[in-house]
């Protein structure tokens, strides 16, 4: 028993160790004074502000919360209207393929869906004429793709635990349909929305392959700047960057996490709350 | 005297002549509030809901009564406007429903789940429906505190639906579909959530809730006791057609076929044939019986005829075998092999004797009850005690069906 649970203690340290001490010397190295990344010279914070007058840096961070702002919202609204389909119109014909085609972007390699999703700009350019380029639309209608995957998933598997004599009482005390989902449904399902826009957020913000593939000239987000900066050399202001993605990312994911596992346990209470009323 | 226009235009809010005022269904002059025609509901080749005619007046509770599976929330989902019926035809007060949207019909649902509304407060939930009609604020406001008030939750009104009881909860589904004044509010097993004795407890209160807001109440519920209890009338239900009509007291004292005899409380079923008839009675021949059974008539039936018996435990008289004769007919011999002891009264669980062979083998069991009148520790009849059953004409019913 002692014997296990020491052993269990060990490869847990390892794994945790594994994962984070890089990070941690990410963020120690990002507040080194030293122009070398190696040597600690003591601390400092002068790559937070050589970061800030980086133009090419600051350009592409706005790009990205740009693209990452349109992207979330977008897929959010898109998301829930295939949650929606999936979730409450019974069995409709299609319905399997639909609900494939759905959550096919969640398994796709990435490099695939960059590859197809280029050639498929570069061949509606030469036949319609539009996107004219490739640049922040491009990358964004590429985000809201497999972003809206995740959201129509989690919105969904929200739905399907809902109760819908909810809807149904609110629709019999005189709610017309469209009301109905704006006071009754949505109010319950948006702590899922929430969460679902926070994870394409963040999705869109960490995507490096997908936005290489449908990129333009003068339009690189964050995460292939910093690729392109490593691939000269890793340098402290990369360092101080990363710092604050992770920093970002850290907070949307927390909060996104608190958001499902209140939801969860809502869910959980009203379950138990049905179990024992039922007897 | 515009005795014509009285004719044609029955107005609906019709007071019922005096002598049918608690019994509309017996006024040939009455038309049904709620009038259900052929109505029939499929799921793909399933049929839950069988070809069903059903007449509902004013002011009516009306149970409908099935067990589990047999189509009772169906049919109630098709009043609602949630189900569309594949055939047939639903009127209420005289207007076709077909098309109507549940959000423009003149009826409210009570939910079995209750369905209350989990991010608004219960004053909240009790005005929806009036905030969909755009009521006034301050009638909104004064029709709410008075429904709380019928449920008696005025306590409750700042609180959300998951910092309350079963109970509770129960009622503020009752008070928001009874605050919109429905011409029919539908329930669909109002009670079924809660626990015996809560249920018991607010049956009476269901009951006097209708009494005073007046509006006609369509129940379903699977709890026969809870039907008996409430309802002006039943409809027995099985397999998605309707068994039977009727009073509470028609239902249990002259069950129309074998299915309602057998559903509602316990009976012995025995199965015979028509010897003969007389002006009196009909005398029924039972191969599981000695003697002949006796009952009043009935329906009609001929001699030869395949029929069925059936006797409530509560009208058998038993008694300890003396010896001597049996009377010509009516009367059994038997041996106690079970007995359950309820407090009001008890069950005896009767072998009868084999036709004349001496009951080595055993005949059939027959179950009687009799009420405990006095406290007495030694019953007059006990186990492996043989007895003499005994019944009136008037206590048996003939099922042809
Ligand atoms: N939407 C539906 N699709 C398919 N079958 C259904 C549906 N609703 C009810 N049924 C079936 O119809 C039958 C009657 O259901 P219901 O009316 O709910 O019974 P109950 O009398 O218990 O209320 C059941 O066998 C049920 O499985
Ligand atoms: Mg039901």
């Amino acid at each position: 028993m002692r014997r296990r649970s020491t052993f269990l203690l060990t490869a847990m340290c390892f794994g945790f160790a594994f994962l984070y001490v890089p990070i941690l010397s990410l963020i120690v190295y990002s507040f080194n004074e030293s122009r070398l990344v190696t040597v600690w010279g003591g601390f400092s914070t002068r790559w937070y502000g050589e970061l800030l007058r980086d133009e090419q840096v600051l350009e592409a961070a706005l790009l990205s919360l740009q693209i990452g702002v349109v992207t979330a919202t977008a897929a959010v609204l898109l998301g829930t209207l295939a949650g929606l389909l999936l979730a409450r119109f019974g069995r409709f014909r299609g319905r399997l393929l639909f609900s494939g085609m759905v959550s096919a972007p969640l398994v796709m390699p990435e490099v695939i869906t960059g590859l197809s999703l280029l050639l498929l700009f570069v061949s509606a350019e030469q036949l319609i004429g539009w996107p004219s380029g490739r640049g922040m639309d491009t990358i964004t209608i590429a985000h809201i793709t497999f972003c809206m995957a995740y959201v129509a998933v989690i919105v969904q598997s929200r739905l399907s635990s809902l109760d819908e004599s909810m809807e149904e009482a609110a629709m019999d005390l005189g709610a017309r349909p469209a009301k109905v989902f704006l006071v009754i449904t949505l109010p319950i399902i948006a702590p899922a929305l929430i969460s679902g826009w926070l994870l394409a957020f963040t999705l869109s913000l960490d995507d490096l392959v997908i936005a290489s593939f449908v990129s333009g000239p003068g339009s690189s987000t964050l995460p292939m700047v910093i690729f392109s900066k490593v691939r000269l050399g890793v340098s402290p202001d990369i360092n101080a960057l990363a710092t604050i993605i992770i920093l970002i990312v850290t907070v949307f994911v927390i909060i996104a996490g608190v958001l499902m596992s209140r939801q969860e346990k809502a869910r959980a209470r009203d379950a138990q709350r049905a179990l024992q009323t039922q007897d | 005297m515009d005795q014509v226009s009285d004719a044609t235009a029955q107005p609906s809010g019709r007071r019922p002549a005096a002598e049918f005022a608690d019994t509309p269904w017996l006024d040939p002059a009455a038309r049904p509030f709620i009038d259900v025609r052929g109505v029939t509901k499929k799921f793909g080749d399933f049929v839950a809901v069988d070809d069903v005619d059903l007449q509902i007046y004013r002011g009516e509770l009306f149970c409908l009564l099935g067990a589990s599976g047999c189509g009772k929330s169906t049919l109630l989902r098709m009043l609602a406007g949630f189900e569309a019926a594949t055939g047939g035809q639903i009127l209420i007060d005289g207007t076709d429903m077909a098309g109507i949207a549940p959000y423009e019909r003149p009826v409210n649902m009570m939910f079995q789940s209750y369905a209350l509304f989990p991010h608004m407060t219960v004053e909240s939930n009790v005005a929806f429906g009036l905030k969909q009609e755009r009521v006034p604020r301050g009638e909104i406001r004064d029709r709410v505190a008075e429904a709380l008030q019928l449920v008696q939750l005025s306590a409750f009104a700042k609180r959300k639906p998951h910092q309350l009881s079963g109970g509770q909860r129960q009622r503020v589904a009752l008070a928001r579909s009874l605050v919109k004044r429905p011409k029919v509010l539908l329930l669909d097993e109002p009670l079924g959530a809660l626990d015996k004795k809560l249920r018991e407890q607010t049956q009476f209160e269901l009951m006097n809730i209708q009494d005073e807001v007046g509006i006609t109440f369509v129940v379903v519920t699977h709890d026969q006791e809870e039907a008996m209890t409430l309802s002006t009338r039943i409809a027995v239900m099985n397999q998605g057609r309707i068994s039977q009509v009727g009073t509470p007291s028609e239902i249990y004292e002259f069950p129309g076929n074998r299915f309602v005899a057998d559903f509602i409380g316990s009976i012995n079923l025995l199965e015979g044939r028509v010897a003969y008839e007389t002006d009196d009675f009909v005398a029924v021949l039972c191969p599981e019986l000695e003697s002949e059974l006796r009952i009043d008539h009935g329906p009609s039936v001929q001699e030869g005829q395949k029929v069925w018996v059936a006797i409530r435990p509560e009208k058998i008289a038993i008694r300890p075998d003396s010896g001597g004769a049996l009377p010509a007919g009516n009367a059994v011999r038997g041996v106690v092999e079970g007995l359950g002891y309820l407090g009001s009264e008890t069950i005896y669980r009767v072998r009868l004797d084999g036709n004349g062979d001496g009951g080595a083998a055993g005949g059939r069991m027959i179950e009687a009850t009799a009420p405990n009148l006095t406290r007495s520790a030694r019953r007059a009849v006990d186990w492996d005690d043989p007895v003499v059953l005994t019944w009136d004409s008037a206590a048996g019913v003939v099922l042809t069906s």
